[in-house]
């Protein structure tokens, strides 16, 4: 019983927690700027992959001057770093791009498209300067608890593993989405971003700058889409185009918890990673323990083979939209 | 087709001609045809997006569709694959769509309340592990069969040109089943819609070797047109290309080309007249009516829904059948090489470049941008050699400069969406 | 005489190439009420926006203390003093009453508790909700934060478009008590009403448009009495 409870930890809620925090950080980014700008940005993934790019950059510039982050992997001493290049860079294409069709007042679908030139030229340019390979980074320690560990402390058959990469993944979305809420809820700024998300005509009549609240969103969104990039390229490893794959589970995160809904974005996160995890899952092992041994099951008691795990978020997606198409949490509708 | 247009057309052509006699013939040809092929697929998204404003960016789903019909309808049959696991496939599939039938027989008979979400939870349960005992064996049933060069359902040996209008069956069945979920959507949401359902039809072609045997690609597809081989064999094609003074190997490859540009042409001429008529038909200005105010379409007793529906449909189809040509193309199925960079948004970029709303601007954009993509590779490598010229060779800067220039294309694309969007918004030919 | 303390002179405009307002002019004077009334489509809200700068003037001028301010954008007629509840959409649904009023005083940057306080001595229902979202308020409550928020700037001018609509006549004589309050403590008030009888009666000034143009223009209290207004506009 013990057995499958560890089993189920290790192989479910670990790592769906791991990558549920991961893709909450992303769909925030993605609902903020839904939110406040109005269209569905396309180029969020490659924005991920550029600013772990950097990060892993500023990693190797770090690994041979000698400082390490001991412990803990170097990419978080990095990651400052990519965040203010990734901000820098977003602003520059909000500037050169995006700023003239919201003069405009363009229709979001316009938006949506020249989102979509953003993602080439940013997919582009991260394949440019660091290529297609698999590019690994991660250092420091391996584990928190490694599975021989958790084994010999609790005499149980079954070990847990727990990677740093998975610890510091979800503390860094703790303190990254506390931060986000206090700002949101607290500060002047934040709070002109909520006002301006709500109603934009009535923001703009309490005299709210609406440059600078898309300045802010913009460089909140660029700092989150880089923490989340670089917390899955550590937990995983970076490959420019698995980031832009990110991009279909992400905006599904977004949608179910209700876009423009920063808690809905968490909420969705989870909803759909732990549904990932949970249906491509063999569960064997966990049945195994549970059930007599005479009546443990053959097959894997797999629902599906892990690289449908995209038609696991899809459908959820799909369901939410036929069926509650503001999502868990009333995001908006037009 | 005024001069203006015309002069456009003249100077993409004169694209292709400057590759023929500064490259070679052959290359020239080798990306006419693919050309033709794309001009097909922006036609496609132009009717869905040109017409009636539907944002489609699942158009590599369809284009695989109409690649899966090729193999099919056309690959040779294997042998014993239906009879060790055909009805089992069958039947499988059959208790699928009878699962999903019966879930939505249950959602609209029922009346709302646990027990309606109780009964479809059971109902889909039941249904997918029935569905999964019957499928399971016969997959693994057939799978078994000959697994070096088969292991798949097999074709059924039909002539390939047969397969280019079930290519566009195929995709036109998965648009409707797409369409009647999705279509009632906000524009954005149908945009991640399709993008999901594409990355989905392509999941199922590389996972289920059954079907069309995966990631290990099938190869050698019948062609519609002569083998080099046997043309380099014929007396009387080598007494023919010895007339023209060519080597009958270039002789030979550009020939078949040639046929291949002959059949394509074709088929882009039939529907680019066929988009055409519809256009200035009472049902495209109506299209258009909806396109421009939905609400007062609306209004005026215009069954919106069922409009986008039968654009949707109809694009998707002609996305299809263009996608089984180009595996035609190929004479074979690769599932791993469809990106959506490539099979997606490359063609959005040429709708956009050409000029949304207006046939002959898709065509363009469609020769236009493709031929751009295939030469911004050695044009970015040429710029690279002469950027990197100066520096000493051997230099990491430098050897990392040209080992990158390959992937100057999204950039470029990137940057000509940016720019046509930004400065000339409605294409190069744009909506009458 | 004197000049009055905002003016909207002579405006002509509309939103397309067809004008809404001919030569139309609207004036209010220091801690009065002006009130614009008239019938449907004539084009009452929309000088109203032609005050505030929302609507391109092909012709006329708006004055706010013998500066003219015609080429101003509405965010910069904040700046200045003025103040504008629309019609809908008058407040942040989502976020809570007292994070409304905040956001009503965001250009400011002196310590804005005094008035607030204010505020809700005016509004005391709203000191209760004040940590509730404004979208849960009822109809009345809500047209009370939308008046509040604008009131958070410090305005010389309050602008108000049917701050009544949809709200029950209790509720309205309320609201117009506390616009008089408002008015009282020197702030000028310009708003558009449909409940033309009852706005009147709390006008120093009353204007009567029909399409686009002046039609009546008197104090409140004569054209209550103006037989010709009261048949016309005023139902009998």
């Amino acid at each position: 019983m013990l057995n499958a409870l560890v089993a189920f930890l290790n192989f479910v809620f670990v790592p769906g927690l791991a990558y549920g925090a991961q893709l909450a950080l992303g769909a925030l980014g993605v609902t903020l700027i839904y939110g406040i700008l109005r269209f569905s940005n396309f180029a969020h993934g490659d924005t991920m992959a550029f600013g772990t790019m950097v990060t892993i950059l500023a990693t190797w510039g770090l690994q041979s001057l000698g400082i390490s982050g001991g412990v803990l992997p170097t990419a978080l001493i990095a990651l400052p770093f990519g965040i203010l290049v990734t901000a820098l860079f977003v602003l520059g294409t909000d500037r050169l791009v995006y700023r003239f069709y919201r003069k405009q007042k363009a229709a979001p679908t316009i938006l949506v498209i020249v989102s979509l030139g953003v993602m080439f030229v940013m997919n582009g340019l991260v394949r440019f300067i660091i290529g297609v390979e698999e590019q690994a980074f991660a250092d420091g320690g391996r584990f928190l608890i490694t599975a021989g560990d958790f084994k010999a402390w609790t005499g149980l058959k079954e070990g847990l593993a727990i990677r740093t990469t998975q610890g510091i993944t979800v503390v860094t979305a703790v303190i990254v989405v506390v931060a986000l809420f206090w700002f949101l809820g607290k500060t002047r700024t934040g709070k002109s971003m909520r006002a301006f998300s709500d109603n934009e005509d009535l923001a703009l009549l309490s005299g709210i700058n609406p440059e600078r609240v898309v300045q802010v969103t913009w460089i909140i969104a660029a700092a989150l889409a880089t923490i989340a990039g670089v917390l899955y390229g550590l937990d995983k490893s970076f490959k420019a185009f698995t980031y832009f794959q990110l991009l279909l589970p992400i905006f599904a995160a977004a949608i179910v918890g209700g876009l423009g809904s920063p808690l809905g974005a968490i909420a969705g996160g989870f909803v759909i990673a732990f549904s990932e995890v949970t249906v491509t899952y063999a569960w064997k092992k966990v049945v195994t323990y549970l059930v007599p041994a005479d009546m443990a099951p053959d097959g894997l008691l797999q629902l599906m083979s892990t690289d449908y795990k995209f038609a696991v978020s899809f459908a959820i997606l799909i369901i939410v939209l036929l069926f509650m198409p503001t999502g868990l949490f009333k995001g908006k509708s037009v | 087709m005024n001069r203006k247009n015309l002069t456009l057309f003249a100077l993409v052509a004169l694209l292709f001609i400057g590759t023929g006699f500064f490259q070679s013939w052959n290359s020239s040809l080798g990306i006419l045809n693919m050309a033709l092929i794309s001009a097909i697929m922006a036609l496609g998204v132009n009717l869905q997006w040109g017409y009636a404003g539907l944002f489609n960016v699942g158009v590599m789903g369809f284009v695989a569709l109409g690649g899966l019909a090729v193999v099919l309808a056309s690959a040779e049959p294997a042998p014993g694959a239906w009879n060790a696991g055909g009805m089992g496939i069958v039947l499988g599939l059959m208790l699928g769509a009878l699962t999903i039938g019966g879930a939505i027989l249950v959602w609209r008979g029922m009346s709302k309340g646990k027990a309606r979400v109780l009964v479809l939870i059971g109902v889909l349960l039941a249904g997918f592990f029935a569905f999964r005992a019957v499928f399971d064996p016969a997959v693994t049933a057939i799978e078994a069969i000959n697994p070096a060069v088969q292991g798949n359902i097999g074709g059924l040996g039909l002539p390939v040109l047969l397969a280019w209008p079930l290519g566009g069956l195929l995709a036109a069945a998965a648009a409707w089943a797409i369409g009647k979920t999705a279509l009632g959507l906000r524009s954005d949401y149908l945009a991640i819609a399709t993008l999901g359902i594409a990355e989905i039809v392509l999941a199922v072609m590389k996972n289920e070797d059954w079907l069309a045997r995966g990631v290990k690609n099938v190869i050698s597809l019948p062609r519609p047109v002569p083998y080099e081989v046997d043309l380099q064999q014929s007396p009387g094609f080598l007494a023919w290309a010895a007339d023209w003074g060519m080597d009958p190997v270039t002789a030979s490859s550009i020939v078949v080309k040639l046929c291949y540009a002959g059949l394509f042409g074709a088929v882009l001429v039939a529907l680019v007249v066929l988009s055409e008529l519809a256009l200035k038909s009472p049902w495209g200005r109506m299209m258009r009516a909806i396109r421009d105010n939905e609400v007062a379409a609306e209004a005026m007793g215009k069954h919106v829904t069922r409009r986008h529906l039968q654009v949707f449909i109809l694009g998707s189809a002609v996305i299809g059948v263009a996608g089984a040509m180009m595996t035609t193309l190929d004479s074979q199925l690769t599932p791993g090489t469809y990106t959506p960079l490539r099979f997606t948004f490359l063609i959005w970029v040429m709708v956009i470049v050409g000029g949304s709303g207006n046939n002959w601007g898709a065509v363009l954009g469609g020769f236009l941008i493709w031929w751009l993509w295939v030469m911004v590779e050695p044009i970015g490598l040429g710029l690279m050699s002469a950027v990197t010229a100066g520096m000493a060779d051997g230099s990491w800067l430098k050897v990392h400069l040209q080992d990158s220039a390959a992937h100057m294309r999204l950039i470029t694309m990137g940057l000509v969406l940016l720019l046509v969007l930004r400065f000339s918004p409605r294409g190069l030919i744009p909506e009458k | 005489m004197s000049e009055p303390f905002l003016i909207g002179e002579d405006m002509t405009g509309g939103y397309g190439a067809a004008d809404i307002l001919h030569g139309c002019t609207l004036a209010v004077e220091k801690g009065q009420i002006a009130v614009i009334v008239g019938p449907n489509g004539a084009g009452k809200s929309t000088a109203m926006k032609a005050v505030f700068g929302m609507l391109r003037l092909r012709g006329g001028h708006v004055r706010l203390a013998g500066e003219d301010i015609t080429a101003l954008t509405p965010q910069a007629r904040v700046a200045k003093g003025m103040a504008f509840v629309p019609q809908t959409h008058n407040i942040f649904t989502s976020m809570t009453v007292e994070e409304n009023l905040e956001m009503g005083a965001f250009l400011r940057r002196d310590d804005i508790r005094g008035t607030m306080e204010q505020v809700y001595t005016l509004f005391p229902i709203l000191k209760d909700k004040r940590h509730q979202p404004a979208g849960e308020l009822s109809g009345g409550q809500r047209q009370q934060v939308a008046v509040g928020r604008a009131l958070m700037t410090q305005p010389k001018v309050l602008m108000l478009d049917e701050p009544t609509a949809g709200v029950s006549p209790i509720v309205m004589d309320e609201l117009f008590d506390r616009i008089i309050e408002v008015a009282r403590t020197g702030i000028s008030i310009l708003m558009v009403e449909q409940n033309a009888r009852q706005a009147l009666m709390i006008a120093d000034k009353g204007y009567v448009l029909v399409q686009g143009a002046n039609r009546f223009t008197d104090t409140g209290a004569a054209l209550m009495a103006d037989p010709e207004v009261r048949r016309s506009f005023l139902g009998g």
